[in-house]
Parts: structure tokens; C-alpha cells; sequence
């Protein structure tokens, strides 16, 4: 709906310089320098630059380490993802069945996302740490953070963890508002509930499925930066070190200005091309915060 | 519909089971900050609530200094919140109540900072701060913060639903654009203002990168970093008394999630609808 206006030429401009003023000086000047000085050679003890062509990126693209890192944020993502969006689909379908309690499971079920992933990492750190861990003690003393493969399901888990209630307050909402009557017609046609879900429920909350894929991508990409940091600090050898942990790494441990800023274009260009794909689909906008 | 009873049992059955599972992390690390040393590391693990609360909550707390941080992550997160609410619904009433020259550019700016998340930004975002003296300072964990799309646009949707006989009536009334802001949009507008405060104070609460990056003195640390430090400060790895540190430590946002529940299931799925 469009709304009646003001006829003020000058107050909207007001109303609009502080946020403008924040966006170009912490947003839009950061993320240029960030851009150029991917181009240019940086000394980390005196701040100087020298051009430097494609230099950064041919460094990074290079390096076997950061294909690896690359391998395994895609990995690492598309895990969290699904396992996020069916477990949550799951769940929300479950509660949004017409019985008594139904809301207070609901409470219980999504609270987890006021938690951070940081503490997801110190909660799954303490049950599955080598020394005594619950959930190694009931696996059969299997030490689960000390192989590469076993660890990288731990951070997937916890991150799926952490993020579920999340989903779930969008699939409830979106499940609300599949149309009942289009339901009650396919069951009086003699369809099965099961075949109501995959025909006509799933195509009415495809939009928040999508929706979900997005969010849950980028919380995946950058939000797990602080889940690694508690519970895995990248490793075992290199096997959680996903492309936000290498980018902390080369700029704020090993001062690889240039370098890391080159990498950060990259993580730019993954964050476009999830965008990209956001408004091809469903025509909505991306909420990334 | 009629649903059958035994339908009915199995929905509680497997909602108890998923409640179950979900609670479980912490539902565990809450029993372990309960025990002592000894049992903490009994084997097989003791599953049951013991009494050594009171010493494990205080060498949490005290170990790190944990109520330094747990200020400076609530200061932080108020602020900002109150920040950016106020700089989002005074940037959506621009966009939705007026009409001025740019206003498609402008708009399209803002929608551009959605591709800009901090770590796409940290290597110049962190000189910038450094270069306004900003580090471990409380400004530069806030003020850096407080433009935000979602916010705008969140408000935005609100405001377009708000019928336009208002305004008119406003106006007739010889009602100026910041009285009718005050006065009308406001009060109208709680419910979206109230999940903002959880998303937003959430959100910030939750914050690691970047103030890990943007403090490195022990009394400019957030909890979130404290956790961290907590975990190398037992040597032994007590986890009664990191588990202790970390129950303290989601006690504020799970209060504001618990208090603002429905104006946040409200306003919180808007953002999904166009």
C-alpha cells in the first residue's frame, strides 16, 4: 500500500543523515579501502602500500590451503543447511498439529536461538571433549574432536543446533499460512496427508524454504566464526578451518593486510552470488545482519 | 478435523522426545555446574544434580571477572539497540511519509549494505576505528553498529500497513510530520519495535569477531570472549565451573527472548513476507 505523504522537501534528509552518515563511515569507506587494498602490497609494521596488481589473489588462489578451506565452507554449509532446514521442517510440521501444549513445545523447542555460537561451542566442546565427555563416554570412548572427520560433524551439528529455533519461528509462521481449503479439497479428492504435505504444503512454504537457504548459508559462512574459535580453533589440522576462520587468521594473527583483504573480496563475491541467487528465486531481499 | 486420541498421544510423545534432545546440551551443563571436581570427573559420568553450586557460580565469576564483562556486553547491547532502533523507524518514516528527490537511490543504497557484512569489511573497518582511537573503547563496540537495513526495512513494512486515513486525518488536523510520528506512528508500531529489541540486543549479546578483534584489554572484553578465557583459565578443564560461567552468561538473552516472545514471533516473520 502506498502511503499519504508529508509535503516537507527538507525533513526527510534529516530524518535520513544519521543512518547515512554511519553507512559511509563504517560500511560503505571500509568496504572500498577493504577492496582497494586487495590490490596493493601492505606493510604491517608501518601501514605503507605499493600497487600490486592481482598479486593478493593470485597468492590466494594458489594456495592449496585456502582451495582447501574453500572445499570444506561449501561442505560445511550445505551440511548445515539441510540438516538445519528438514530437522526444523520436521519439527515446525509437528507443532503445528492441533493439540494442547503445542505452544509451550514450541517455547522449548526454539529458545536455543537466543544462545550464541560461541556458547553452542563451549556446550558441544563439553560433551564431546576427549577427557570426559558425556557423549564420548556413550559412544564408546570415542574421541570425536581429535579426528579431522568426526570434529567437522561436531561443529555441523552444533551450528544446527544452535540455529533450529531460528528456522522453526519461519516454517511455523509460513505453515500458518497455507491455505486450508486448498488442503480439505486434495483430502476430499481422496489425497493422503502425506501426499497433502509433499503436493501442496511444500509448495506453498517454498518461498520460506528459500528464504531459510539464504539465512542459513550466511549463518553458516560467518555467524559460526565464534562456534569454531570455543570449540575447535580451526583444527584438527585444518579440518574446521573454514574460510571466515582463515580470513581472522591471515589478518589479525599474521598481519597479511593485502592478502587477507583479497580474501575478504572473495567472501564478498559468495555473499553476491547467494544474493544473486535469493532474488532470481523468490524476487525478496536478503536479510543479512 | 477429528483427531484421534492415539494421534494425539503420539504428537506429545515425539514433541517431549524433541524437547528432550533440544534441552539436552544444556540441560547437562547445568547439572555438571552443580558438582564438585571429583564428580565432575567420575567415571561413568554422574547424570544427577549434586550441591556445589554456590563455589562453582562464584570461581566463574570471579576467575575472569566475569561481572566486568557481563556489563560491558549489556552496556553494548542496550546501546546499540536503543541506536539503531531510533536511526532505522526515523530513516523508514522518510521512506514511507515523504517524497523527495533520490528517494529511489537512497533506498537502493541501503539495500546495499545487506552485501557488506563486517567480515567483508574488517580489514579497513578495523583501521578505521583504530584510526578514531576507537579501540578498547565502548564506541567503537557500538557506534559502528547503528545503521542497519533490517531494521529499516522491518519498520518500513510496518509503516505501509498503517492505514493512510491517518495521515489525512493528521494533516487536516494540522498535525506536523514529526507530532504525527510521536504521537500516531509510535504507539502503532510496539509490537515491531518490541522484536527488534530481541533480535538486535540478541544479536549484539552474540557478537565475537568483531569485539574480539576491537579490544584486547581484560576489562573491555564481552562475555562471549569471556567464555574463551574462562575455558583457558581452568587449566584442569573444571567444566562445573565453565559450564557454571557459561548458564551465567545466557541468562540475559534468554530473559529479554522470554519477556518479548510474542511481540518477537510477530514482528521476528515479517521479515520473510514482501
Amino acid at each position: 500500500m502506498k502511503q499519504s505523504v508529508f509535503p516537507s522537501k527538507v525533513l526527510p534528509y534529516i530524518l535520513l543523515l544519521p543512518t547515512f552518515i554511519i553507512l559511509i563511515i563504517f560500511l560503505f569507506y571500509p568496504a572500498f579501502e577493504t577492496f582497494r587494498l586487495s590490490f596493493y602490497k601492505v606493510n604491517p609494521y608501518t601501514n605503507a602500500t605499493k600497487f600490486a596488481g592481482l598479486y593478493n589473489f593470485k597468492k590466494v588462489f594458489f594456495n592449496p590451503d585456502y582451495g582447501h578451506s574453500f572445499g570444506i565452507s561449501i561442505l560445511f554449509s550445505l551440511l548445515v543447511v539441510m540438516l538445519g532446514i528438514i530437522i526444523s521442517l520436521a519439527l515446525s510440521v509437528l507443532l503445528n498439529q492441533n493439540f494442547k501444549g503445542a505452544k509451550i513445545y514450541r517455547t522449548l523447542m526454539i529458545w536455543p536461538y537466543a544462545l550464541s555460537p560461541a556458547i553452542a561451542g563451549a556446550l558441544f566442546n563439553f560433551l564431546f571433549n576427549p577427557a570426559n565427555g558425556i557423549i564420548c563416554f556413550f559412544s564408546g570412548n570415542y574421541t570425536w574432536l581429535t579426528s579431522g572427520n568426526s570434529a567437522f560433524i561436531v561443529v555441523a551439528l552444533a551450528a544446527t543446533w544452535k540455529n533450529l529455533g531460528y528456522n522453526i519461528v519461519f516454517y511455523l509462521t509460513a505453515l500458518r499460512n497455507v491455505p486450508s481449503d486448498s488442503l480439505e479439497a486434495a483430502a476430499i479428492d481422496g489425497a493422503g496427508s502425506v501426499k497433502r504435505f509433499f503436493k501442496i504444503t511444500l509448495a506453498y512454504i517454498s518461498p520460506t524454504t528459500f528464504f531459510l537457504f539464504v539465512m542459513n548459508t550466511t549463518y553458516a559462512y560467518f555467524a559460526s566464526f565464534g562456534l569454531i574459535d570455543v570449540l575447535t580453533e580451526g583444527g584438527p589440522v585444518d579440518s574446521t578451518n573454514i574460510l571466515i576462520y582463515q580470513l581472522y587468521k591471515d589478518f589479525f594473527v599474521n598481519s597479511r593486510i593485502g592478502y587477507a583483504a583479497a580474501e575478504s573480496l572473495v567472501l564478498f563475491c559468495i555473499v553476491v552470488l547467494i544474493t544473486v541467487v535469493q532474488f532470481k528465486t523468490t524476487g525478496k531481499k536478503v536479510h543479512y545482519q | 478435523m477429528i483427531v484421534k486420541k492415539r494421534t494425539i498421544v503420539t504428537f506429545h510423545v515425539l514433541s517431549i522426545l524433541s524437547v528432550f534432545i533440544i534441552c539436552l546440551p544444556v540441560l547437562l551443563a547445568l547439572i555438571i555446574s552443580s558438582q564438585t571436581e571429583v564428580q565432575v570427573f567420575s567415571n561413568p559420568p554422574k547424570l544427577t544434580f549434586s550441591n556445589n553450586w554456590v563455589s562453582n557460580y562464584t570461581t566463574a565469576w570471579n576467575r575472569v571477572d566475569l561481572g566486568r564483562m557481563m556489563f560491558n556486553s549489556a552496556f553494548i547491547a542496550i546501546m546499540v539497540t536503543i541506536g539503531k532502533i531510533i536511526m532505522s523507524l526515523l530513516a523508514a518514516f522518510a521512506f514511507t511519509h515523504f517524497d523527495f528527490k533520490g528517494k529511489g537511490i537512497l533506498f537502493f543504497v541501503i539495500i546495499i549494505t545487506l552485501l557488506l557484512p563486517v567480515p567483508v569489511r574488517i580489514v579497513a573497518l578495523f583501521d578505521v576505528v583504530r584510526g578514531f582511537d576507537w579501540i578498547n573503547t565502548y564506541a567503537g563496540l557500538i557506534v559502528p553498529f547503528w545503521a542497519s537495513a533490517t531494521g529499516t526495512f522491518l519498520f518500513i513494512q510496518r509503516f505501509k500497513t498503517i492505514p493512510t486515513e491517518l495521515v489525512d486525518a493528521s494533516k487536516i488536523d494540522g498535525c506536523r510530520p514529526m507530532q504525527y510520528f510521536f504521537r500516531v506512528l509510535l504507539p502503532l508500531t510496539k509490537n515491531t519495535i518490541g522484536a527488534l529489541v530481541v533480535i538486535e540486543f540478541i544479536y549484539i549479546w552474540n557478537q565475537y569477531l568483531w569485539p574480539l578483534m576491537a579490544t584486547n584489554t581484560d576489562n573491555m572484553r564481552v562475555v562471549q570472549i569471556g567464555i574463551k578465557m574462562l575455558m583457558n583459565a581452568e587449566s584442569s578443564n573444571n567444566w562445573g565451573v565453565i559450564m557454571a560461567g557459561v548458564i551465567i552468561t545466557i541468562i540475559p538473552p534468554l530473559f529479554v527472548f522470554f519477556i518479548l516472545q510474542e511481540s518477537f514471533m510477530k514482528g521476528f516473520a515479517l521479515q520473510s513476507e514482501k
